[in-house]
């Protein structure tokens, strides 16, 4: 499913849709005319320095931030309650109280809640959905431990089991390389890939690292209050656009095959 | 029997007591979780201001004080929620006028029938049957709520920008919330007192999280452990004659003092 230079993932339905979206914050803009497509089964990557505007691109996604401007779909309606049932969302790691009593598998039900809806309690079903999506992630066997002693690789994974648990169709990760260690990260962009290949599932992420994205996302755009490119990972690396999101003293230290070569692939939309 | 349960007093104290204990132990466990407690001090204080309008007006001071509080509560959660001023200061000054108009009802009242005093610091004797119907039904109320939406209070205690992505009507779940812990200050506050409730909508929860990691059984901790004070509080006050809500409220602290040291030597 991995987007190649050869393949238009245009034929795929459109999960995510920002067309000419423009949001401020205290009389200033926080995002500029950002266009924006993110198709079924492909991994989107959003890169910036802090400050320019990643987590609000993200909101306005979720559909917590209203734009004063321009037009919002998620899978072709309007954000809203209806379609946070089909979104998984992964909070940068480390924002939950670690004292707080509740075990691996507690957490991994709270994914399931809002399905349940109000009045239904999670029965012995939930239970078994929760631990099915725990071994996927390779936790099962702490299901029964406090959240709170888990490291950050672990906890994130138990996150992920959260925002899987309810099928979603979108994951929405911010910061996903925060608090993990090298090791658990690879781990973790495998994952997303076989989520990606295996069931189709889209993710949007956002993130400073620029070497986790662009080794592992299908397409990265590169953001400071307006999206600078939008289109294949290595692409984001052209000086010009790299000085403008990052100023001019920034280095690229990125070692792989892909990295700071100087093609421009425009998209059909930019 | 024993001596003291001779008093129809000291027994709808101790019935009051223990109705009170359940309640308490329950929102302490969000309370403290949530990280509410100065909240839960600020509307304790404001049902100050609703007793004073109940005795200027000559109508029941405990429905007076819920409205008050719960105005006040969910005045406080309004104003935190815009983002222009902190939760805290908006507590701040909720908590100072309501005591302020409490103080400008009892000056323009002509009767001083209503023991303000003993709506402070709580006064045992003032128990009245009447008092404990109004707690055995509020307090259901509150406990049935808390049952009912258990799961959604977690979810938002736990995580509340994911349970808001989730589509948890979180806004409707914290409002929601500050209205019942306004009803179980109100319903505390004639043994207890407004001013030393808010030690109880703290210390059950606190010394739980001491001593468990399993949301479950710090309920069912938080529940002892506000029941021991209560009742133990009653019995040592009776005996020593001393002010019931005081003693209730210090022994408490006791209790949260030994479950802390006993969590540090644990560790």
């Amino acid at each position: 499913m991995k987007t190649t230079a050869q393949e238009t993932p245009s034929k795929r339905p459109v999960y995510v849709e920002l067309d000419d979206v423009w949001v401020a914050y205290d009389g200033k803009w926080i995002l500029k005319s950002i266009i924006l497509q993110c198709y079924a089964g492909e991994i989107f990557g959003i890169v910036g320095p802090n400050g320019g505007g990643k987590t609000t691109l993200l909101n306005v996604i979720l559909g917590l931030v209203r734009p004063a401007k321009g037009r919002v779909k998620l899978f072709d309606q309007p954000p809203g309650t209806n379609s946070r049932l089909d979104i998984g969302y992964l909070p940068q790691i480390s924002r939950a109280d670690r004292s707080f009593p509740v075990t691996v598998l507690d957490v991994v039900m709270m994914g399931l809640y809002s399905k349940l809806g109000f009045f239904n309690r999670p029965d012995r079903q939930s239970k078994e959905i929760a631990m099915n999506q725990l071994s996927q992630v390779h936790m099962e066997d702490y299901a029964t431990r406090p959240f709170g002693i888990l490291s950050g690789g672990q906890q994130q994974r138990v996150n992920i089991a959260r925002a899987l648990v309810s099928k979603p169709k979108l994951l929405i990760l911010d910061e996903p390389s925060t608090g993990v260690d090298s090791v658990a990260q690879e781990d973790f962009y495998e994952l997303l890939a076989k989520l990606r290949d295996e069931q189709g599932i889209s993710v949007v992420m956002v993130s400073h690292d620029i070497g986790m994205m662009t080794s592992h996302a299908d397409r990265v755009a590169c953001l400071n209050t307006q999206l600078h490119y939008h289109g294949e990972p290595d692409s984001c690396f052209i000086p010009d656009v790299q000085e403008k999101v990052y100023g001019k003293d920034m280095k690229v230290m990125v070692h792989d095959s892909k990295c700071v070569t100087c093609f421009h692939r425009h998209e059909d939309h930019d | 029997m024993i001596e003291i349960f001779r008093f129809e007093f000291m027994q709808n104290a101790f019935m009051a007591g223990m109705m009170l204990s359940l309640v308490l132990a329950v929102v302490s466990f969000f309370v403290v979780l949530r990280r509410l407690s100065f909240i839960g001090v600020g509307v304790a204080h404001s049902a100050f201001g609703g007793v004073a309008l109940g005795a200027l007006l000559g109508i029941s001071p405990t429905l007076t004080a819920i409205g008050f509080a719960v105005a006040v509560a969910n005045a406080i959660g309004y104003i935190g929620k815009q983002g222009k001023l902190s939760t805290d200061t908006a507590i701040g000054i909720f908590f100072s006028l309501a005591m302020a108009l409490g103080v400008i009802f009892i000056g323009m009242s002509e009767q001083y029938n209503v023991d303000l005093f003993g709506y402070l610091f709580g006064n045992i004797l003032a128990i009245t049957r009447t008092d404990l119907v109004i707690i055995a039904v509020l307090g259901t109320l509150v406990l049935a709520s808390i049952f009912i939406f258990f799961k959604e209070l977690l979810f938002v205690a736990y995580d509340r920008e994911v349970a808001l992505v989730s589509g948890m009507p979180v806004t409707f779940l914290d409002h929601f919330f500050l209205t019942i812990l306004a009803l179980a200050v109100v319903i505390s506050m004639k043994i207890i007192g407004i001013v030393l409730v808010s030690a109880l909508l703290v210390i059950p929860g606190a010394a739980a999280a001491q001593i468990t990691r399993r949301y479950v059984s710090m309920i069912a901790v938080a529940v002892v452990v506000a029941l021991i004070s209560t009742i133990g509080g009653l019995f040592i006050s009776y005996y020593a004659d001393l002010a019931s809500g005081a003693t209730i409220v210090t022994l408490a602290s006791a209790i949260f003092f030994i479950t802390f040291a006993a969590s540090q030597i644990r560790k």
